[in-house]
């Protein structure tokens, strides 16, 4: 029996939530189209029908209603994050790998949607580059910047009949974040470094847009009051107070804080990964600590990682976090003298 | 202007207050038959008075107020008492309760009715006087109200709070009342504020009622009182009795505790009226204010006789439309599902909706929670609902009162938000209901325990004394027989020692712990009285939860 409330009103539904998160990601996924080539929608769509499909399967295996629990949107939007953090062009197995994961490991080993502890996103990308590294730092150049810039005859081609066709030289070409890593350790200075032409004006020839993109989905989902603004703000300022204090310690070594923004999956990941509700601290201090402990990772395992990213592990690091974490944040109950409680043993 | 504190969340539910307040608040009419528990209170019910067969008179009480939290309950009408019986009431569990069941004679006669002077009562006999008129909190709390207007120490009471706020959708009973009968809630308020000794008086309303703002502010101002008519903000649940206290006076009041302990005690507006009506006239409460709205023909307040059947209040509106689809009792974020349309109006009956598919549609079916927090955000207590409904479907009910579970108000924002349409309040009522159940469980067995202890012990010490006498005896043998001579003598003594020791200690043995189940029938009643004592206490424990929960 349903009691009270009986009157619920014009409201959100999960499916609509997660729409308008696609939504919100419509603006970057454009731009990199822009900027990278028609890659992007076959990944896309690559991810789509493999996380869907797993999705179904796992729920008919689970014997879970498959049509209440597939129009719930969570698996496309998991595709979409997948597909958006993994380099496009890549064979087809591996998105089809990366979804199987974030889908079926992450999420419904865990007990399906709300039960996961890790972003399955994160887990598919994590998964995928301690697998197959080599696939995951093949990241087509920017179109301006490439030798051949690949159609959409080139991208099908790739993904699926193999690299015969193209050298992978001809489109590729080193990340910023990934070359100017290799260039100090080579002994050269930052400054010298992001003189090169890849760099562009922020962080990264068309990937600056790409962020900048991202960012202004993320204020729509601020807008839409998806999101509170603790996750994104606390992300992006740890980024960008440790990347500045590197920087001023040894300006040679390490680039400024506006770089580490604007490249990799900063702007992806403060408003749309780890603000993953799923997975990330509840509470809103617990969501400034969590936060605030991811991007203080993502510039740590930039700095001294072996991985060229950091976004990914220092998410999936905080979100094992979080269970700690939303214990010591509980907000003050009404009524109640204690802030901060601690869970019974 | 006072300054406004808000509280955490809340929510804007549809407000569908314009449907019942295009009329006046109109008398329903006379019924043939009325059905008036006796239980219309929080506490323990009133004793019935009268049997079958007697006649009654409208104001003669025909339920005496039993134990202290309590009050006592009168005849709606005259007529003929028919029966005293269990019949169905508009309660959520849809459970029947002890009815006196009156045929109106249409005469409609009242007892004899005599001002009282409440000015110069002693304060404890004005507070039974209360209590015998069957004033309870009319607000859906229904806590007697005269355990309220004790002051206890002198200058505990700062503020006076008159909740007029009535946040919940569809219901205007308390609208119409402040628009149409502003002075006599007043009045009201001034012997609470006398037998309070209360230093403020403040008019708690919300924002969309201009109407009833402007009646009780002009009122205010022609009875030449010092009180504050203030205005807050539309938001659900600021009617809630904690709410409005912090609305008003930033105090919380404390986790499991009365507003009393802040300096603060609050009534609701339709209380007040009733208290000055029982006092200027010495008439007991026998009608109220009930919304009656939805899918009816009129939507409209009645000033309704308690006791009247909820069929005959709905045909008062004009009857249901076609396509009703049954009928919440109270607001549509903390009422219930009517189970039975004979069920009658009591004193916690503030509101009738009659409900129709479109406006009333099935709950959509839930989904998984996605730990969106929105729950969270709408939480007037600042809880974690979310945590909560994840250890209540576990039934991990530690967890549920680590994480607060009984600050839960239930006030329904967090079902209200909620994105993935999950029934959170149920929830939390059913993990409430499952530790009280077991809380009871844990006291019976303790109390079973105790018993068989005491009962072991007993019977232990009365062997033990019986073999002391034995002992005794033996010892005064053998000094009588001291006078023998001398070796038979000592031969025998030691034998009836012997004996006596052997007597004693197969005594000692012979005690083993008994069964309770043999219990003379004296014990057994005094058990139970013990037992039916603590139910009461523990039902009163409830209820006074319940009384902090309505707004
Ligand atoms: S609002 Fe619903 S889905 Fe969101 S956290 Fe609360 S219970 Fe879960
Ligand atoms: S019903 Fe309880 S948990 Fe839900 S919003 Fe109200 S007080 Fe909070």
């Amino acid at each position: 029996m349903t009691g009270a409330p009986f009157s619920l009103g014009p409201r959100n539904s999960t499916p609509r939530v997660m729409l308008k998160v696609l939504a919100a990601l419509v603006p970057g996924i454009v731009a990199h189209y822009w900027f990278f080539g028609p890659g992007i929608v076959v990944s896309l769509l690559l991810t789509s029908l493999a996380a869907v499909g797993f999705e179904a399967f796992v729920l008919l295996m689970r014997n879970q209603p498959v049509r209440l629990h597939l129009t719930d949107g969570s698996a496309l939007v998991t595709a979409w994050l997948l597909a958006l953090s993994l380099p496009t062009l890549a064979p087809w197995w591996l998105y089809v790998a990366g979804s199987f994961f974030a889908i079926v490991v992450a999420k419904h080993l865990y007990g399906g949607l709300g039960q996961n502890v890790f972003n399955p996103a994160m887990v598919g990308y994590a998964a995928l580059i301690v697998s197959f590294p080599l696939y995951m730092t093949q990241w087509p150049a920017p179109l301006e910047l490439a030798v051949h810039a690949p159609g959409w005859a080139d991208a099908f081609d790739l993904v699926f009949a193999g690299q015969g066709a193209l050298s992978p030289d001809a489109y590729t070409s080193a990340t910023p974040l990934d070359s100017l890593k290799t260039q100090i350790l080579a002994g050269r200075t930052v400054e010298a470094v992001l003189g090169q032409p890849i760099y562009g004006l922020l962080g990264g020839v068309g990937g600056e847009w790409v962020a900048l993109a991202f960012l202004a989905g993320g204020a729509a989902l601020l807008a839409m009051r998806l999101t509170t603004w603790h996750i994104p703000l606390a992300f992006l300022a740890a980024v960008a107070l440790s990347a500045g204090a590197l920087h001023l310690i040894d300006p040679a070594r390490h680039a400024g804080p506006l770089f580490h923004l604007m490249t990799g999956g900063v702007m992806l990941g403060a408003f749309f990964i780890a603000t993953d509700p799923v997975t990330a601290s509840t509470t809103p201090l617990g969501k400034l600590v969590y936060a605030g402990g991811a991007g203080l990772l993502t510039v740590v395992i930039r700095t001294w990682g072996g991985f060229p990213d950091g976004v990914a592990f220092a998410v999936l690091l905080m979100n094992m976090c979080v269970p700690f974490i939303d214990d010591y944040t509980q907000p003050r109950v009404f009524g109640k003298t204690a802030r901060l409680r601690r869970r019974a043993p | 202007m006072r300054r406004l504190h808000s509280f955490n969340g809340g929510a804007h539910p549809a407000e569908h207050k314009a449907e019942s307040t295009a009329r006046p608040i109109a008398a329903a009419p006379l019924v043939p038959l009325y059905v008036v528990p006796l239980r219309q209170h929080i506490g323990t019910p009133a004793l019935p008075l009268v049997r079958a067969g007697d006649r009654v008179l409208r104001g003669q009480a025909i339920g005496q107020a039993e134990g202290y939290v309590s009050a006592s309950v009168h005849a709606p009408t005259s007529g003929r008492v028919v029966a005293v019986e269990m019949r169905p009431v508009a309660h959520p569990s849809g459970l029947a309760d002890l009815c006196v069941v009156i045929e109106a004679d249409g005469e409609d006669r009242a007892i004899d009715l005599q001002p009282l002077d409440w000015r110069g009562m002693e304060p404890s006999h004005l507070r039974n006087l209360i209590r015998d008129l069957g004033l309870v909190g009319l607000g859906g709390a229904v806590f007697p109200s005269f355990i309220k207007l004790n002051p206890g120490e002198a200058g505990r009471v700062e503020t006076l709070i008159l909740n007029g706020a009535e946040c919940e959708p569809w219901i205007t009973s308390d609208d119409l009342l402040m628009r149409e009968r502003a002075r006599e809630i007043l009045k009201g308020a001034e012997i609470m504020q006398a037998m309070l000794h209360a230093g403020e008086v403040v008019i708690g309303i919300e924002d969309n009622k201009p109407e009833a703002i402007a009646a009780m502010q002009a009122a205010v101002r022609e009875m030449g009182l010092g009180y504050e008519v203030a205005v807050v903000p539309t938001r659900y649940p600021s009617g809630g009795a904690k709410q409005l206290t912090y609305l008003l006076t930033g105090r919380e009041t404390p986790s499991r505790g009365h507003a009393v302990e802040v300096g603060v005690q609050v009534f609701n507006v339709g209380t007040a009226y009733g208290l000055h009506h029982a006092l200027a006239e010495g008439r007991p409460l026998i009608s109220r204010v009930v919304t009656v709205t939805g899918h009816v023909a009129s939507p409209q307040n009645f000033e309704v006789r308690l006791g009247t059947p909820i069929e005959d209040l709905i045909r008062a509106a004009g009857g249901e439309l076609e396509g009703a689809t049954g009928e919440i009792i109270g607001g549509p974020m903390m009422g219930f599902d009517l189970q039975d349309r004979a069920a009658p109006v009591t004193k916690a009956v503030n509101c009738v909706i009659v409900k129709d598919a479109q406006r009333f549609p099935p709950p959509p079916a839930p989904r998984a929670c996605i730990r969106c927090g929105e729950c969270a955000r709408a939480c007037p207590a600042r809880l974690q609902p979310f945590e909560l409904y994840w250890y209540a479907r576990a039934r991990d009910f530690g967890k549920t009162q680590l994480f607060s579970l009984f600050d839960c108000i239930e006030c329904g924002c967090c079902s209200h938000v909620c994105p993935s349409h999950i029934s959170l309040v149920d929830f939390f009522r059913y993990a409430k209901s499952e530790i009280w159940a077991r809380e009871r469980e844990k006291e019976a067995a303790d109390a079973a325990r105790r018993r068989h202890e005491f009962h072991v012990w007993r019977l232990e010490r009365e062997k033990q004394e019986k073999a002391e006498r034995l002992a005794r005896k033996a010892v005064a043998q053998v000094k009588e027989a001291e006078a023998a001579p001398v070796d038979a003598e000592a031969a025998r003594k030691k034998a009836i020692l012997q004996a006596a020791i052997e007597r004693a200690k197969q005594a000692r043995e012979g005690v083993t712990p008994r069964n309770v189940d043999h219990l003379t029938p004296e014990q057994q009643h005094q058990v139970e009285e013990a037992d039916a004592r603590r139910a009461r206490l523990h039902a009163g424990a409830e209820d006074q939860k319940e009384t902090e929960n309505q707004p």
